[in-house]
């Protein structure tokens, strides 16, 4: 048993630290501390100089343009991304379709595909969710028949992230409605281009829009569209969803909120001097540090397991529970910083050029609050996870 | 980063659970607890011939060559069985007085005794004033020629009763609340003026207060003369080796509390159908998996020689230990309801122990306050 990094992975450490600090675009990096939404060029350029540098999709299989690192630098190197404020990977495309593709789809859809996902060409976005299949999501209802040389799909998706920017969707939709529910689904690769799909944005509680409702109407696409083998799409859902929930204990993320609850909170805001004079307040600091690196332990352990087999670990429910607890609890304390001029809203996206009210730094911090809520809710919300722990784990 | 035991640490946890298993099941550990020492000399036997009471000393000292890793898996054993014997007070606490306030001679000395099981060691440090506070030290060491005589009390010394030699730290110089001019000192239990109270203690062991009433210490028999940091260190082993013992008797309670659920049936279909108590053993399992990672971080950092940087560690293991004991000794006494309550069954046994640990050395609360006075746990 030995816990220290090597002397080869703490110089791979300062090599992306060094690496962040020369290219990441300042404008970038200011509004990944700041907290305030990135726009989908900020997105295009940092993923195109990761690209260039070839850590776009450092886990993909080294023909397609991973970097064959080890699980442990590759948790460092997504550490290290986030602590520095640089954009995520757009997950839809890196850590979800893309997955599926090289590890389901034919020669031509992996050829097609997986170069524009790298450099983010093609943004992808997740046809999963329906209004009638959250949690429960095999019932989900939109259909996909067979018509000639095409798949005509007709249904209604929702919660989609970002799908006002992309430009592929992908779908999972019922190819068998006779079969057991989790047995008549099928996976499809389809252009948002395509006539027939419609775009609704949902504003969220921050006042901000992530999320659309997705609207397939007679949608045509042709029979390469399909994924794998026909009513076999339950199994690439699974595998794509045990994916996601890798790397969803974000915890350079919490790391990188607890830099900026420090740098603010240093500040003297009010009369009564910075919050970090007061005891209380430091103490819930570091009750939350503590967590949080129990938590980077437990991913650790994780990602050492994991080493050996290749499967998803159900410990990983574990990681998605506490990072996204953490998550919220670091966003609520920077929203504490700024106390009762956390009041003032202040619309996101720059829809206006009014001057902020109160301090220029605290109008992201309440929404950043308000919209954390949705960590515990998405990728399998924290009672889905209780329940795969209960059974996966402990199998009761 | 592996966190993979070795081949022969796999074996000496395997060794240490078969015994834990065939000599100190929760029936026997009954007998060993009304015995008047409350623990096992048989054990204590059975330990040194195993090779685990000299596990974690340099072969130089007499020892076995092995370290922090070494104590958390015995410790990790000792947890789940409830073990009583004072391999903590012995072999880990005053071990490590010894490793790193004794001198070489004396060293070696001591070692190869505690190895052998020959000699049983307490420290007796804290005081009736002293709360958590490690420097608060009144019991005085007066000079008398080249010799000391000490006097005054000291209280809470696990298995201070069965002891047969004390290490006792006493004042040399300085206001009660120094830092520094605390010396330690080698004490026969059973030396004219010691006089011992033996008690048991909430969660099945037994601890005494002492009194020293002109106590002579020979010059051969002081530890140390400025022995603060030597007690921090020892303590911060200590807590790490405690940590593990609380990783061992969480995950048995977790695991008794989960059989209990598959088997025990009420409204016609065992309790563990009910998502309830599913979810509840779920964040048992997140509390578990959460303190588990701590105590490998509390392991790693037991032999960090920047003393500050150690204790940062310790005390976060501390409290996500603490607060994961809470939780978990509660809700698995909870869930078994009734059963639980009671003094014949086990799980109730472990949430004594599991509340007593938090309560030694710094609770949650004192350490979540002592990194609340210091930077980031981020470098």
């Amino acid at each position: 048993m030995d816990l220290r990094l090597t002397e080869d992975e703490l110089a791979f450490r300062a090599e992306v630290r060094a690496f962040l600090r020369d290219n990441l675009p300042a404008s970038v990096r200011e509004k990944g501390v700041a907290g305030r939404k990135l726009s989908k060029d900020d997105y295009l350029r940092w993923t195109r100089i990761l690209a260039d540098k070839g850590w776009a999709v450092p886990h993909w299989p080294r023909e397609w343009g991973g970097t064959g690192w080890s699980p442990i630098k590759q948790s460092i190197f997504l550490d290290e991304v986030q602590r520095g404020n640089a954009p995520e990977a757009i997950a839809f495309g890196v850590s979800m379709v893309g997955p599926v593709i090289y590890t389901f789809g034919s020669q031509a859809q992996k050829e097609r595909f997986l170069p524009r996902i790298v450099d983010l060409r093609d943004w992808w976005c997740q046809g999963f969710s329906e209004p009638g299949a959250g949690s429960d999501l095999a019932s989900l209802r939109t259909s996909a028949r067979r018509d000639g040389d095409s798949w005509v799909i007709s249904g209604q998706k929702t919660w989609t992230t970002m799908a006002q920017y992309a430009d592929w969707i992908f779908v999972l939709a019922r190819t068998n409605p006779q079969a057991k529910k989790q047995e008549g689904i099928s996976f499809f690769l389809v252009d948002m281009k395509t006539p027939g799909i419609a775009v609704r944005p949902i504003e969220t509680i921050d006042g901000g829009h992530e999320v659309n409702e997705v609207f397939l109407d007679d949608v045509r696409a042709p029979l390469d569209a399909l994924v794998g083998e026909e009513n076999k799409g339950w199994d690439y859902a699974k595998f794509l969803l045990a994916n996601e929930r890798n790397g969803i204990a974000r915890v350079g993320i919490s790391k990188a909120r607890l830099d900026r609850l420090r740098e603010l909170a240093s500040i003297p805001v009010y009369g009564s001097g910075p919050k970090m004079q007061d005891p209380f307040f430091r103490a819930k600091i570091a009750a939350v540090e503590v967590e949080l690196k129990a938590l980077e332990m437990t991913q650790m352990r994780v990602i050492s397991n994991r080493r050996n087999d290749g499967k998803p670990d159900p410990a990983s429910s574990v990681l998605k529970i506490k990072g996204s607890e953490i998550q919220q609890a670091t966003t609520e304390l920077l929203m504490e910083v700024v106390g009762p001029y956390a009041l003032p809203y202040e619309a996101p996206d720059d829809r206006t050029n009014e001057p902020p009210v109160g301090f220029d730094w605290a109008g992201p911090l309440a929404p950043a609050y308000f919209n954390n809520r949705k960590v515990s809710i998405y990728g399998g919300s924290n009672e889905i996870q209780r329940g795969i722990i209960a059974k996966a784990i402990l199998g009761l | 980063m592996d966190f993979e035991l070795s081949g022969e640490q796999q074996m000496l946890r395997d060794n240490v659970a078969r015994l834990m298993k065939d000599r100190c099941g929760f029936e026997a550990r009954k007998g060993y607890q009304a015995s008047p020492h409350g623990w096992s000399d048989a054990l204590w036997r059975e330990y040194a011939d195993m090779g685990l009471l000299g596990a974690p000393f340099a072969e130089d000292d007499g020892g076995f060559g092995g370290g922090a890793v070494e104590t958390m898996i015995v410790t990790e054993e000792f947890g789940k069985a409830l073990a009583l014997e004072p391999y903590l007070q012995t072999v880990v606490l005053c071990g490590a007085l010894i490793k790193h306030g004794a001198s070489p001679e004396k060293r070696a000395e001591l070692i190869g005794k505690i190895a052998t099981g020959e000699l049983r060691l307490s420290f007796a440090h804290t005081e009736r004033q002293s709360g958590y506070d490690l420097n608060d030290v009144a019991l005085a060491a007066r000079k008398d020629g080249a010799a000391f005589l000490l006097n005054g009390e000291k209280g809470l010394v696990g298995q201070g009763d069965s002891a047969d030699t004390l290490i006792v730290s006493a004042r040399l110089s300085g206001e009660r609340r120094d830092r520094r001019g605390i010396g330690l000192f080698l004490v026969d239990a059973n030396a004219q003026g010691v006089t011992r109270r033996g008690y048991p203690t909430q969660d099945g062991q037994r601890a005494a207060e002492i009194a020293f009433a002109n106590v002579r210490v020979e010059p051969k028999d002081v530890l140390g003369e400025d022995a603060l940091p030597v007690i921090e260190r020892a303590v911060d082993e200590t807590i790490a080796a405690l940590c593990a013992e609380a990783v061992g008797a969480m995950s048995e309670a977790l695991s008794m509390t989960v059989e209990y659920m598959k088997t025990r049936k009420q409204f016609g279909v065992t309790i563990g159908s009910f998502q309830a108590l599913q979810h509840r053993a779920a964040d048992m399992t997140v509390a578990l998996e959460q303190a588990r990672s701590m105590m490998y971080l509390a392991t790693m950092m037991a032999a960090e020689e920047d003393a500050k940087e150690r204790a940062k560690s310790i005390s976060a293991a501390k409290v996500q230990i603490g607060r994961s004991a809470r939780f978990i000794g509660q809700q698995a006494v909870q869930i078994h309801g009734g059963i639980g309550m009671t003094y014949e069954y086990k799980v109730g046994h472990l949430f004594k122990r599991l509340t007593m640990i938090d309560a030694a050395y710094g609770d949650a609360d004192l350490h979540v306050r002592r990194l609340a006075d210091q930077g980031s746990l981020f470098a």
